[in-house]
């Protein structure tokens, strides 16, 4: 198996090593910003995926283009979610995740 | 080896280790300070990848502006004082097992597969390429990303302020 900077296969592992970290905070995590890291370490491994196909593959920038709009709407979901946890925070004096569950009730 | 190998593993190490420090560390401050060692790992690749203009995007935008959020989240939701039980985790090994799974048959299946190469790699400047592409074939989508950001700039605000009492 050949790894390093010049072959696609390595930065297809690095980006499935951060996913599965990225899944495994955000499914053991009780503390509702530390779900919302793991959403970005997810998204920073697809984004790795698209720019080393964009790289390696055709040749032009639409991946590139992709990681972009990732990181923007990135930039959108952690201002909302982080007003979100805010708000909860005001109501529930925390932000433990099975605290909140007003609505299943 | 040369430099630029050695200088390559050097930044997926970082990136991966302080992915580990986010995935298991007590602290949340711990996991939240972690995440710039990810995202400037991340870039790091970028440049590897030949994506300037992507690399740039990400330390402005994820260590600029996500991560200085999460900071300010952080602080302003805990009582620093108490750090002990900061950052709760439920079930991880049950999680483990089911991690474990995933990245065996991910990395499994990255490395069985046949993967197609362009026949020659090229490393040139992509700033004026994306700018052309945003403006020419992904115009419409641009635009809806300003609309995007405004909502969710609006959104976050008016979720985010204290209600006022008549």
């Amino acid at each position: 198996m050949s790894f390093g900077p010049d072959q696609l296969t390595s930065y297809l592992i690095i980006g499935a090593i951060l996913f599965s970290l990225g899944l495994f905070t955000v499914l053991t995590r009780r503390n509702a910003i530390s779900v919302l890291m793991g959403v970005e370490l997810i998204l920073n491994s697809a984004n790795i995926n698209y720019v080393a196909f964009s790289h390696f593959g055709s040749g032009n920038s639409d991946g590139q283009i992709y990681a972009i709009f990732v990181i923007m709407l990135a930039a959108a979901e952690a201002a909302v979610g982080l007003a979100i946890v805010l708000a909860i925070f005001q109501l529930f004096h925390t932000i433990d995740v099975e605290a909140a569950e007003t609505l299943r009730e | 080896m040369n430099v630029s190998t050695a200088v390559f593993y050097l930044i997926a190490a970082v990136a991966i280790g302080s992915a580990l420090m986010v995935a298991f560390s007590r602290n949340i401050i711990y996991s939240a300070f972690s995440l710039l060692g990810t995202f400037m790992g991340v870039a790091g690749i970028y440049v590897f990848l030949g994506a300037d203009f992507v690399a740039a995007v990400q330390v402005l935008i994820y260590v600029g502006g996500i991560l200085v959020l999460i900071l300010f989240a952080v602080m302003l939701t805990h009582r620093i004082t108490d750090v002990e039980i900061t950052n709760r985790a439920a079930g991880r090994i049950p999680a483990l097992i089911i991690i474990a799974v995933l990245v065996y048959m991910l990395i499994e299946s990255v490395t069985e597969t046949p993967w197609v190469k362009a026949k020659e790699v090229v490393y040139a400047a992509t700033a004026w390429k994306i700018g052309d592409l945003f403006l020419d074939t992904y115009l419409l989508p641009f635009e809806l990303a300003s609309l995007v950001l405004l909502a969710a700039m609006i959104g976050a605000v008016v979720i985010s302020r204290k209600e006022i009492k008549e």
